[in-house]
């Protein structure tokens, strides 16, 4: 499979190397690290917001550093969580003395290294909380799995918790705003074809031309089903039932929505799953508050979607509108 | 060097040459169950520490523990790396006052402690804390309550290592990868209940040479089922202590 790469060892250095030559007003790489951290960080007065995981979802998690939003990201190799001791520079670098929040993607690699970070850095002295972001509803909580995994929901509470930091709240209702975005959201997701590593070469899973997954997990995890390629509104309502089934909000509710493109799909389809959802958010009496359409949790170059659906109140709406300045999302 | 900081050098050396060369045992294991990056990933980050552990100019037992903590930290990476790693750096400072019969149980209490915690595991989940219990409890005993040689109690806990690891084979995972393969996980060895034991035999060993005596002989086919009162038998050795 063709790729446009050097050395499947050099892809992750490489890229942050170019992140923050393409961005060197706003990110900083820590020395002899995989860790980003906003270029004017630590912000004094400000609680720090942090996160991290595999790469290869970009521009998630470094595309979300800056102003408003995270104050510093741990890239781990691809598809494989950042190690505790990048975990625990990253909490050491991004905290001016307010406390640091962690937000985690439901991985067990990277709860388990984020914690191990955390008790370090309050060894320390570093005031740490922390949230788990667990969106996906395609993964029932059971004995077989370690719970629901972490996915574009994520980005939400970085938005939600980056703001409120912004504003100078203190470290509980930043964690406690962070936790309100993880209680309300819900993501479920399709592929269309697999993801292909650089290490690796070749597709993660096979799915056939005809066939589609649904509940695929970033990383190219089984999904629920596997099913014959449907029309994209067929597709929308499968993703939009089971997300809102799952949520089961009230009549009139306001949301946030989500159409996250997995690396390969083109705006046009995104855009096209959007026009349905928004349909189906009117036929269940759902009012949308906002709507975003774009590339922000990708799975390498797996062609895809999810829908995440984000039930917001004033507060919310209100951080979600907050200026935020980074390099993949701005609001102003 | 300290002695006690020597003999923790000596160890990891040894561990880190046992675990090179169990390495494809490791990984045909975690094939099995997992994603078969257990060997390689162990041996990697137990070769880097035992570089950093001879790198260290006249450590402490506690210094030496912390840096081959943090190194497997650094080096092992996904889960293991917290597990095995991290809970080293937590425990290393039970080592503070070097190595003694009461600094040892300590230690081994409270890296089981942070393994449990870490990995959210109990006796039975099929993972490594499913050989460090039974280790762990038996150099208690040993130590606190039977007041055997440290190097027989020691022996001892290899031995109720091995029992753990053989424990883990007709029991189903509930934590970790393999807990994904639900009823499919029956019928497998752990790999990481594996590494527990392979590092608890190298430790023995080399404290056996330090010691200049046989590691001594227990019988790991032939549990002693104690036959006097029964209430006296069930004593938590727990209860000898001031803990708990």
């Amino acid at each position: 499979m063709k790729k446009l790469i050097n050395d499947p060892d050099d892809v992750v250095d490489e890229m942050l190397d170019g992140m923050t030559a393409a961005h060197p007003d706003r990110l900083r790489r820590l020395p002899d690290t995989q860790v980003l951290v906003r270029d004017d960080g630590p912000v004094e007065g400000k609680v720090g917001i942090v996160t991290g995981g595999g790469s290869g979802h970009e521009p998630t998690h470094a595309g979300y550093i800056g102003d408003g939003m995270l104050d510093g990201a741990a890239a781990g190799d691809v598809f494989s969580s950042p190690t505790a001791d990048e975990f625990e520079e990253l909490i050491g670098a991004c905290d001016a003395g307010d406390g640091v929040l962690a937000v985690i993607k439901n991985y067990e690699g990277d709860v388990m290294n984020f914690e191990t970070a955390i008790e370090l850095a309050e060894m320390e002295g570093v005031e740490v909380e922390s949230v788990v972001v667990d969106d996906d509803v395609a993964v029932e909580d059971s004995l077989y799995t370690s719970g629901r995994r972490g996915v574009c929901g994520t980005i939400l509470v970085h938005k939600a918790a980056g703001a409120k930091a912004a504003q100078g709240a203190d470290l509980s209702e930043v964690k406690r705003v962070a936790e309100k975005v993880v209680d309300n959201v819900g993501t479920m997701g399709t592929a269309l074809t697999s993801c292909v590593t650089p290490e690796k070469g070749e597709p993660t899973f096979d799915l056939g031309d005809d066939e589609i997954e649904l509940g695929i997990g970033i990383h190219g995890e089984p999904g629920t089903e596997r099913t014959e390629a449907m029309p994209a509104d067929a597709v929308t309502e499968e993703l939009t039932d089971a997300v809102l089934d799952d949520l089961d909000l009230d009549e009139g509710q306001e949301v946030l929505t989500v159409v996250n493109g997995m690396g390969a799909t083109p705006q046009m389809e995104l855009f096209v799953v959007n026009r349905r959802l928004q349909e189906l958010l009117g036929e269940r009496s759902l009012e949308t508050y906002d709507a975003w359409v774009g590339d922000y949790m990708t799975s390498l170059d797996m062609a895809g979607a999810s829908i995440t659906v984000c039930a917001v109140d004033d507060e919310l709406k209100e951080l979600f509108d907050a200026p935020a300045d980074t390099p993949a999302l701005t609001t102003t | 060097m300290t002695d006690d900081g020597a003999a923790v050098v000596a160890a990891v050396d040894a561990v880190a040459e046992r675990i090179e060369a169990e390495r494809d045992h490791l990984t045909r294991l975690d094939s099995a169950i997992g994603d078969a990056d257990h060997g390689g990933n162990m041996a990697r980050g137990w070769a880097e520490a035992a570089d950093a552990a001879r790198d260290l100019n006249d450590p402490d037992a506690e210094t030496v523990a912390k840096t081959v903590g943090k190194t497997l930290m650094a080096e092992v990476g996904g889960a293991a790396g917290p597990l095995f790693g991290g809970s080293l750096v937590f425990a290393a400072g039970e080592l503070d006052e070097g190595v003694t019969p009461e600094t040892a149980v300590a230690f081994a209490e409270t890296y089981l402690e942070k393994v449990e915690d870490r990995g959210d595991a109990r006796v039975g989940d099929q993972t490594m804390v499913d050989a460090l219990t039974p280790a762990v409890h038996t150099f208690k005993k040993s130590i606190e309550v039977d007041d055997v040689e440290p190097i027989e109690a020691l022996a001892k806990a290899v031995d109720a290592a091995e029992r753990g690891v053989a424990f883990t084979v007709p029991i189903r995972a509930r934590k970790g990868r393999a807990s994904y393969l639900g009823w499919r996980s029956v019928g497998h060895q752990d790999p990481g209940a594996t590494s527990a034991l392979i590092i608890l035999e190298e430790l023995l060993a080399v404290a056996a040479e330090r010691l200049d005596v046989d590691v001594p002989e227990t019988d790991a086919a032939s549990p002693t089922i104690p036959d006097d009162d029964p209430e006296e038998a069930s004593d938590d050795p727990a209860a000898a202590s001031e803990d708990d």
